[in-house]
């Protein structure tokens, strides 16, 4: 089991950019850098201040491997100290819990993370292939959907879990991203609009899925002394945990029951000390590929009892006025850069904590969870808090 | 050990992926290839602070973080930094080998070009060869509208 | 290799990437099984008793060796199943996959874990979660797991 670790740990700072479809304006290097300037603009930082700096993003789709040696002028990492981490749809967080390892063993003061992708240079589905196992997987696969579609029936088949229900999730999400300045997809939709979207694989319509984006984000962590003296409301870092299962989809229930989710969740919370997350936690940025996901990912992450994740729904519990708000941001529904995506999550959960969420901002927060799902069905999740 | 080894062929999987890629070269790299493309023009891009011109171009400049604006003509003629013959085959290459692929640095920039040596023997290639680019008769706004560097006479 | 006009570029690149992927003892085990006598075969870990399908050398849950092959016929139930109706490209074939088609998860008698592949019925929307799948396989096989070419429902 993982510790809390001794030297505390803060986010001191977050920059993005505004995530859409496509950004032929700039190449990668340059969106790379308009999320670094923007983040060492929310800390008040030059390049200079910066440690060491990681970065990732899911190489397939760009068929782009060194992604660590020809950013550098963008990253700002020229001779400075780093590392490369790619690791499928966890990227992001797995960034975010390498830049909280990196200072809170006392080698590091400042580091920044970057995440980023530009989806539209390559083909999805098509790039995806690289993910599956060649002699098992690949002549059969049929892309992120298809894996979450196969297990959304039996999910749905298992405890009666509604199209209906995770049609809400679409609403709520894309709602929320409205009062996002970064989100890519700002939709205000009805439940009827989600249920009558293009069907794209049983039960998942287009609505119920998340989109493709260009987008980067770039984070600070830093450790105690500096986020003391120079931050107001920096977000701590009191937990850090990641899970990984076995290899193929059928050894997994996927979206039926995450196995990671809950066992990284009881790990985090058990760090954390809390004991009921529904009410001991404040906000929750939980990534959420499709509409079902996040129902699912309610009963992983211990909201609810199995099976409940659509009564949690209809509860109303999750939306922006309920007990525990969850994805604020808009959810990688409403936008996901995959490499920055579940980056995405811990930023806005830090947003959130240090009381920069603007129109998102949910009132009161001390405690947030953030999580980051793969393709590999692995998870990670962080838990920040106002104090230390 | 275990009977079920016995006489096994070990099986090898042979597979051909395609996957289509489409970069956006963003609007400073694009400048550079329109510039080569519509008129047989280099250009570099300059950093004040670093004092130093850099060719291919980038908006940032990676040693000082200033952001790049400052565009100039570099010349199409160079200095061999260094090169080598390929001989080996790979699936992936420009030309069949072998090829002459060296490192170029124009007149005007502080950086060195990677491309490709042609129009001549190996013989006359040394460090600090003087070089000219060859365009393509038909420019289509990459790399290789330039098809090689030849020495100058 | 660029689109001409406009003044942001794109630079197009269609690679194609060989691999050569040694299967390793156990898959070589299991696809001869297939190719020769048309048998789905697990492994089975001698601390838990578990049999996995595809094989692997170790058990994930014992971190031991798997040790005992198991015959797990050809016919199993449908645990879980899309009707995929997007088209896509498939980099295998370099096109587009020909849509619709079922795709899902088997459970095969006696197997631990689930066989991921095409599922079929007289009418793909027939298929139903509980129904039982029989494999129909490949006239030539080839000693791949196309060698089945899907599971069809037993209707």
């Amino acid at each position: 089991m993982a510790r809390r670790s001794k030297r505390n740990v803060a986010i001191v700072a977050t920059g993005q950019t505004d995530h859409r479809s496509k950004r032929p304006d700039v190449n990668i290097v340059e969106m790379i850098n308009e999320a670094v300037r923007r983040c060492l603009d929310d800390a008040g930082m030059t390049i200079a201040d910066i440690d060491a700096v990681v970065i990732g993003n899911m190489e397939h789709f760009e068929g782009i491997f060194f992604t660590e040696m020809w950013s550098v002028d963008g990253a700002g990492s020229f001779l400075k100290h780093g590392m490369k981490i790619t690791t499928g749809g966890t990227t992001g967080s797995s960034l975010a819990l390498a830049g909280y390892y990196h200072v809170a063993s006392g080698l590091f003061d400042t580091v920044m993370t970057i995440g980023w992708e530009k989806q539209s240079e390559g083909e999805t589905t098509a790039g995806l292939i690289f993910q599956a196992d060649p002699l098992w997987e690949r002549a059969t696969m049929s892309g992120a959907i298809g894996s979450f579609a196969a297990s959304a029936t039996a999910y749905m088949h298992k405890y009666g879990i509604t199209e209906e229900q995770a049609a809400k999730v679409a609403v709520k999400n894309r709602k929320n991203a409205l009062n996002n300045p970064h989100a890519h997809l700002k939709l205000d939709l009805t439940v009827e609009q989600v249920l009558k979207s293009k069907m794209l694989a049983y039960p998942i319509k287009m609505l119920d899925m998340c989109p493709t984006s260009d987008g980067a984000c770039a984070m600070i962590f830093s450790s105690e002394e500096k986020a003391k003296k120079m931050y107001q409301n920096p977000a701590w870092v009191v937990a850090g945990v990641t899970r990984h299962d076995q290899p193929f989809g059928g050894d997994l229930e996927m979206v039926m029951n995450l196995r990671t989710l809950r066992s990284a969740t009881e790990e985090a919370y058990k760090i954390a000390g809390i004991r009921d997350p529904l009410r001991d936690l404040d906000v929750a940025e939980l990534y959420e590929p499709c509409s079902f996901a996040e129902l699912s990912w309610y009963e992983a992450a211990g909201l609810c009892g199995p099976g409940e994740g659509g009564k949690l729904m209809d509860s109303g519990a999750t939306y922006m006025d309920g007990e525990l708000p969850v994805n604020p941001s808009g959810g990688v529904l409403s936008t996901n850069c995959i490499g920055a995506t579940a980056m995405i999550r811990v930023a806005e959960a830090a947003i959130q904590v240090m009381g920069k969420g603007g129109q998102r901002q949910v009132p009161n927060v001390n405690r947030a969870m953030a999580t980051g799902f793969g393709g590999s069905w692995w998870s990670d999740v962080m838990i920040l808090s106002r104090t230390p | 050990m275990d009977d079920w080894l016995e006489g096994l062929e070990p099986i090898v999987e042979h597979q051909d992926l395609k996957v289509p890629y489409r970069y956006s070269m963003g609007a400073t790299t694009s400048q550079f290839f329109i510039a080569i493309r519509d008129q047989k023009r280099i250009l570099g891009i300059k950093c004040r602070q670093c004092n130093m011109v850099f060719v291919p171009p980038r908006s940032t400049c990676g040693r000082c973080f200033a952001p790049l604006k400052e565009w100039v003509e570099v010349s199409d003629k160079g200095t061999l930094q260094t090169y080598t013959i390929v001989h080996y085959p790979t699936p992936v290459q420009p030309v069949p080998p072998p090829l002459i692929y060296g490192i170029i640095k124009l007149d005007g920039a502080d950086t060195g070009l990677a491309h490709l040596i042609s129009e001549t023997d190996y013989e006359r290639l040394r460090v600090g060869l003087r070089v000219q680019a060859v365009f393509k008769e038909e420019r289509a706004g990459n790399m290789l509208d330039i098809l090689y560097f030849k020495p100058l006479p | 290799m660029s689109e001409k006009g406009g003044s942001l570029l794109l630079a197009e690149f269609e690679a194609k990437f060989p691999y050569d992927y040694s299967a390793g003892r156990y898959a070589s085990y299991f696809l001869k099984r297939l190719k020769e006598q048309k048998k789905i075969m697990g492994i089975r870990c001698p601390k838990c008793r578990r049999v996995f399908v595809p094989p692997r050398p170790a058990c994930g849950y014992c971190f031991v060796r798997n040790t005992e092959w198991v015959d797990l016929g050809d016919e199993g139930t449908l645990w879980g199943f899309t009707i995929v109706q997007f088209p896509f490209l498939d980099p295998m074939t370099g096109e587009e996959r020909p849509i619709p088609y079922g795709y899902g998860f088997i459970e095969l008698k006696g197997a631990a874990t689930r066989l991921q592949h095409f599922v079929t019925a007289s009418d793909l929307k027939k298929l139903r979660i509980g129904m039982r799948m029989k494999a129909v396989f490949r006239e030539e096989r080839k000693g791949n797991l196309a060698d089945i070419l899907y599971f069809k429902a037993i209707e």
